[in-house]
């Protein structure tokens, strides 16, 4: 093989990694178009802006949905199903949670917004969607997101939803994992 | 092929090993060539068969017989075999016999990497295959195998899966790498790049779309394999991923992958129009910047498969545009091939036949295709029958016919006989008449909302099922005629002329039939 090939060949083997790696760097890439553009129906957690708080917004109604993913067996509703809030203030709105099962369980909400090009406009000062819950057998909760909707939301959208899906997101413990096992193989013998 | 003696030639020009070991060693391009032909016409079998599974379910509405999760498995390896293990391996054979002997090289630039992207496929596909009698049977989430379905509620078997289409990229790229590294570095003196056959520059841009999407696939399912095995979230909503994600990364492999099923029949179908219409191609050079445009716009438009996830307005919109500007190219070349049969001389032997089948039938998909690209028109075909007969129009008439195509009009030179043309042409119309009979009813049961992927449909869609099946058999028992044409033709014949064809052109004629185990070792003189 001459040097001339072997040049368009290093050339080529160069291409492969640096494809697979673009194959990667997809996700941040588009974790990251989703915040700017905000167009994923996310909602990133923002701080306290004072100028976009104003006394004469206009009204506009805000809509919870709560859904239990797959087999999750919490309680989860939220305090109030729509609110007729304003643009340009803060509001708090709560939802309930109880865990009715007898083990200590985590659970991590995921946020959805609809019309998807008014995400960019929902402000969250806080969220139980950033973090995690974690609650005892039987225990339940009230958890708060704090949100603002700017005045700068495009006139025609008079509605917004704010959905939450709940996931179980409980680590199997050694000991559930033998108990599941244990059911597996006991069902296998029936 | 027979072995050759080249008595006409020094003592150094060798033929090849005797027996098995001459297959598994093998660094000759026209033994590759070989083997990756018959390999992907075995997989083409077993993929045939399980679509004629697929089509005897489908046969009567209500279940018959298989189960519904043994039918989502076939579906899925119906998918991946036909696509990696069906046409993509028929398309590199043909470039590993013809990309040498069509631009004068002596072989391919990198002999032991080609055997090496040859052997390592059969194991992939028995990875594959084997997955069928594993607790949790096979894959079967569908060829787009899409996450969460894919990764969260997958069966066992899919880490093999990954493993298997792992081997397949691996293939896939070395084979790529061989056909750029000699197509750029081992022209002979004369064949400068405007001068190369149509085919040659297809496999040119075919390989390095190769290139640049495979290692994404590759990259797709280590995600998913990440997801499942070592607890990441890369598509897990639960875990702060995005099942939405798989898609764009998926399909920013898939959409190129649709023209790397395409771009290589255009070359085929280039050549054997030329040459049944003794005519030269109207428009070479605008069938190269076709090809290359239609390459560049693969690579943006990958969203039109997922509309329906919820995407922008401005997205559907650019998305929608960039699709619609496809057609611009692919109507140049529909134009050439009909302006180059336009007062041609034309005769209408098999490859011809196939090559005007595919025009036709190619442009009957294209439009369909056009119609899926309009966003509101796609709302409401998505995930219908409309969808796949679409795509199986692009494919079966489109890419498979070529193939055919290319095998009819080569095999004389690869055998050194000629096929019996009684035959081929039985072959043709039956598979013309199956594969219409197949894939046209199922644009009406799309349209009429049928969905896709369902062992079981409503009672409206009766009719057109059952006519639909009974083209699938058809067609599908009409390959087992091709399979005893080429049998055959390998076996003897008529002996086959050097040119083969009156009208045939190109470096692959000026060499004896059947082609010598070595050509252009020394390289050949090209005004």
């Amino acid at each position: 093989m001459n040097s001339e090939a072997k040049k368009t060949l290093r050339r080529l083997v160069i291409a492969v990694p640096l494809m697979f790696a673009f194959g990667f760097a997809l996700v941040p890439l588009y974790n990251v178009f989703c915040e700017v553009t905000g167009i994923n129906g996310k909602v990133f957690q923002s701080d306290y802006e004072e100028e976009l708080v104003i006394a004469d917004g206009r009204p506009l109604g805000l809509q919870f949905i709560s859904t239990n993913n797959e087999n999750m067996p919490w309680i989860f509703k939220p305090s109030e199903d729509v609110m007729t809030i304003s643009t340009g203030e803060y509001y708090t709105a709560t939802f309930y949670v109880k865990n009715p099962t007898n083990k200590t369980m985590t659970a991590q909400a995921v946020p959805s917004v609809a019309p998807s090009n008014a995400a960019a406009h929902l402000k969250k000062l806080e969220c139980f969607c950033f973090e995690q819950q974690e609650l005892a057998p039987g225990e339940d909760a009230l958890l708060p997101v704090r949100l603002l909707v700017s005045d700068e939301l495009p006139e025609n959208i008079k509605n917004i939803i704010l959905s939450y899906t709940i996931f179980d997101v409980t680590e199997p413990d050694d000991e559930t994992v033998a108990q599941v096992e244990n059911e597996d193989h006991h069902g296998m013998e029936h | 092929m027979s072995a050759v003696i080249e008595n006409h030639h020094e003592d150094h020009h060798h033929g090849p090993a005797k027996g098995f070991t001459r297959w598994l060693y093998t660094t000759n391009h026209k033994d590759i060539g070989t083997l990756y032909l018959w390999f992907s016409f075995a997989m083409f079998l077993i993929g045939g068969a399980m679509a004629l599974v697929i089509r005897a379910e489908l046969f009567q509405p209500g279940m018959q017989i298989v189960e519904p999760e043994f039918y989502n498995q076939m579906i899925t390896l119906h998918g991946l075999i036909m696509i990696f293990g069906g046409v993509m391996p028929a398309f590199v054979g043909l470039a590993n016999w013809l990309v040498p002997m069509m631009i004068g090289a002596p072989d391919m630039a990198l002999p032991r990497m080609n055997n090496l992207s040859f052997w390592i496929l059969p194991f992939a596909f028995f990875i594959l295959l084997s997955s069928l009698f594993m607790e949790g049977g096979a894959p079967n989430f569908g060829w787009t195998f899409y996450a969460p379905l894919s990764t969260t509620y997958a069966p066992p078997s899919v880490t093999f899966f990954i493993f298997s289409v792992h081997i397949m990229g691996a293939s896939s790229i070395m084979g790529a790498i061989n056909v750029v590294v000699t197509i750029m570095n081992m022209r002979a003196p004369g064949v400068t790049l405007m001068k190369m056959p149509l085919f040659v520059w297809s496999w040119l841009i075919t390989a390095y779309l190769l290139i640049a999407v495979m290692p994404v696939l590759a990259g797709a399912v280590t995600m998913m394999l990440m997801d499942i095995h070592f607890g990441t979230s890369f598509f897990n909503a639960a875990g702060g991923g995005d099942p939405v994600l798989f898609q764009h990364i998926f399909w920013f492999f898939g959409h190129p992958e649709v023209y790397i099923m395409i771009l290589p029949a255009f070359g085929i179908v280039s050549h054997i129009i030329e040459t049944f219409s003794r005519k030269q191609l109207f428009g070479y050079s605008s069938m190269v910047w076709a090809m290359l445009s239609i390459a560049i716009l693969s690579f943006v438009v990958w969203a039109h498969h997922m509309f329906t996830v919820g995407l922008p307005l401005a997205a559907e919109l650019f998305f929608m545009w960039a699709t619609m500007l496809i057609a611009v190219p692919t109507g140049v070349k529909v134009f050439n091939w009909v302006a180059t049969m336009f007062r041609g001389s034309l005769t209408f032997e098999t490859p011809m036949l196939f090559a005007i089948a595919f025009v036709v039938l190619f442009t009957i998909g294209g439009l369909s295709g056009l119609m899926l690209a309009i966003v509101p028109a796609d709302f409401q075909y998505h995930d219908t029958y409309f969808v796949v007969a679409h795509f199986h129009y692009v494919l079966v008439p489109g890419a498979i016919f070529s193939i055919m195509a290319a095998v009819y009009y080569w095999i004389p030179k690869w055998s050194g006989n000629m096929y019996d043309e009684r035959l081929g042409k039985l072959h043709f119309w039956l598979s013309f008449i199956g594969v219409n009979v197949t894939f046209f009813p199922q644009h009406f049961i799309g349209l009429a909302g049928m969905p896709r992927r369902y062992p079981d449909y409503a009672l409206q869609f009766a009719d057109w099922n059952m006519v639909s099946s009974v083209g699938a058999f058809l067609f599908g028992v009409s390959q087992i005629l091709f399979l005893f044409i080429v049998i055959k033709t390998v076996m003897g014949g008529k002996k086959a002329t050097d040119q083969v064809w009156e009208g045939a052109r190109g470096l692959e004629w000026t060499v004896a039939s059947p082609a010598p185990y070595h050509t252009f070792t020394t390289p050949p003189k090209v005004d």
